[in-house]
């Protein structure tokens, strides 16, 4: 496994803190989907996959995976004491209905203001829309999870998205593999910055103007156990 | 076939195909290739069928279910909601040779329904403010705005179940349930492959998912495709 997996892992290791017992959650493709391998114990959640699952648990043991069962992304899952299954006009309408607490969603841009955009790169890259408008639109707590530049080595975080939207003023935190970082009514607040990076290093790595928390937490992915 | 109704819906994938034509409109169940009925995909591959659009959740995998359709050329318009997994239908799309509608997951699926339950069209605001919003009516009702989402509805709804009785009564497996219920109401004719058939009276009424009346043949299927899915 290589420094990729690794930051992937940390990243969803932080996202999962997020959540809290009781909450009803849905997780994106990507990263998103690594979280239910990092929820304690203690926390009662119930994941919500669009695909038509309440209650998924975390991915089968090798070999013991079963070949119907899958999450949004078409990974294997398993299911918790309670899950049920449903089509996917019901899958949609526990969105729309703003049952879902959070969702964790991947991201191509997203700006000061919250706007995330994350389905079409025009003339380059058209994944798709998939669930994100819903989830996006209609999550009580959107936080997305990305890298904190692009390929071209551009910020990520922006005053304007420049890409078509999934949904205007949606996000509520945004953690990347540089720093956590919160849209609140008056802006972006830095308020974590994941070790060896600097404040600067983020600032300079943002194309949007940042608020410093009073005090920034430091993580070292480097101390930090997993689960 | 469609002129005599039967109680008893058994056919072959012969049958099948018999209904499926170049041009015809191809709604098919499944999500990320699971629960697209592999035989049925098969059979349209080797019959090639040509100029046909498809409708359903994403355009699966190049070598796996209808994602295999799209990669041998043999539609001209997917209506879907992500095409991600299937480098092919981008690659085709951005090429202009397939073209390709997106709407929202759930939008999309709410369409389906509704070409299924006999309802013309639906107001959301999901993608208002946005590129889905283009072309679309919008309509105000009690001061907030909404689009106006159309049905849609198919010549042939292809589905994969894991049981169905002679009748069509259907019953899914898991997650593999996904589209399959509204795609199996929203076509004009629908076909059922399945893992296994029993006689009437073998599934309880209250596990059956799909009510029979939506199914016009029952095939078996030869087995799936979308093992390992994900290696």
């Amino acid at each position: 496994m290589g420094m990729g997996v690794d930051i992937r892992n940390q990243m969803a290791n932080r996202a999962a803190k997020e959540i809290q017992s009781g909450m009803i959650v849905n997780l994106g493709i990507g990263i998103p989907s690594l979280i239910p391998n990092h929820i304690s114990q203690e926390v009662e959640v119930l994941f919500h996959a669009e695909n038509g699952v309440l209650g998924m648990g975390p991915s089968p043991r090798k070999g013991e995976e079963d070949p119907t069962l899958c999450n949004a992304a078409g990974y294997p899952v398993t299911t918790v004491h309670g899950a049920s299954y449903f089509d996917s006009a019901i899958a949609f309408g526990i969105i729309r209905s703003g049952y879902l607490d959070m969702t964790f969603l991947g991201g191509l841009e997203v700006s000061e203001d919250g706007d995330l955009a994350n389905w079409i790169v025009p003339g380059k890259r058209v994944p798709g829309i998939g669930g994100a408008m819903e989830l996006a639109q209609k999550a009580k707590k959107v936080v997305v999870l990305m890298n904190h530049l692009n390929k071209d080595g551009e910020p990520k975080i922006v005053k304007q998205c420049s890409f078509p939207l999934t949904a205007r003023r949606c996000v509520s935190l945004i953690i990347t593999d540089m720093a956590v970082i919160e849209v609140t009514s008056s802006g972006l607040l830095l308020k974590e910055v994941i070790a060896p990076r600097t404040i600067e290093d983020v600032i300079a790595a943002t194309g949007a103007e940042l608020t410093i928390a009073d005090r920034v937490k430091v993580l070292d992915p480097r101390k930090e156990e997993h689960s | 076939m469609e002129a005599k109704r039967s109680l008893n819906k058994i056919g072959t994938l012969s049958d099948a195909l018999s209904v499926i034509h170049d041009g015809s409109t191809v709604m098919f169940g499944g999500f990320g290739g699971i629960g697209n009925p592999p035989t049925i995909i098969r059979g349209m591959l080797e019959k090639g069928v040509k100029d046909l659009t498809l409708i359903g959740n994403d355009s699966a995998f190049p070598h796996i279910g209808i994602g295999q359709i799209i990669k041998n050329k043999q539609a001209k318009k997917l209506i879907a909601s992500h095409i991600g997994s299937n480098p092919v239908a981008g690659q085709l799309m951005t090429e202009g040779e397939l073209e390709v509608e997106f709407s929202p997951q759930g939008t999309l699926a709410e369409r389906i329904r509704a070409g299924g339950v006999g309802i013309p069209a639906f107001l959301t605001d999901v993608g208002l403010g946005s590129m889905i919003e283009e072309g679309k009516e919008k309509v105000t009702l009690n001061n907030k705005e909404y689009l106006l989402e159309t049905a849609l509805t198919a010549d042939v709804s292809i589905v994969y179940a894991k049981k169905a009785d002679t009748f069509g009564n259907l019953i899914y497996e898991t997650s593999a349930r996904n589209t399959n219920p509204l795609v199996a109401m929203a076509g004009t004719f629908t076909i059922a492959e399945v893992e296994e058939i029993v006689e009437p009276g073998e599934l309880a009424p209250e596990e059956i998912t799909t009510p029979g009346i939506f199914v016009d043949l029952i095939i078996k299927t030869e087995g799936v495709d979308w093992k390992w899915v994900w290696e």
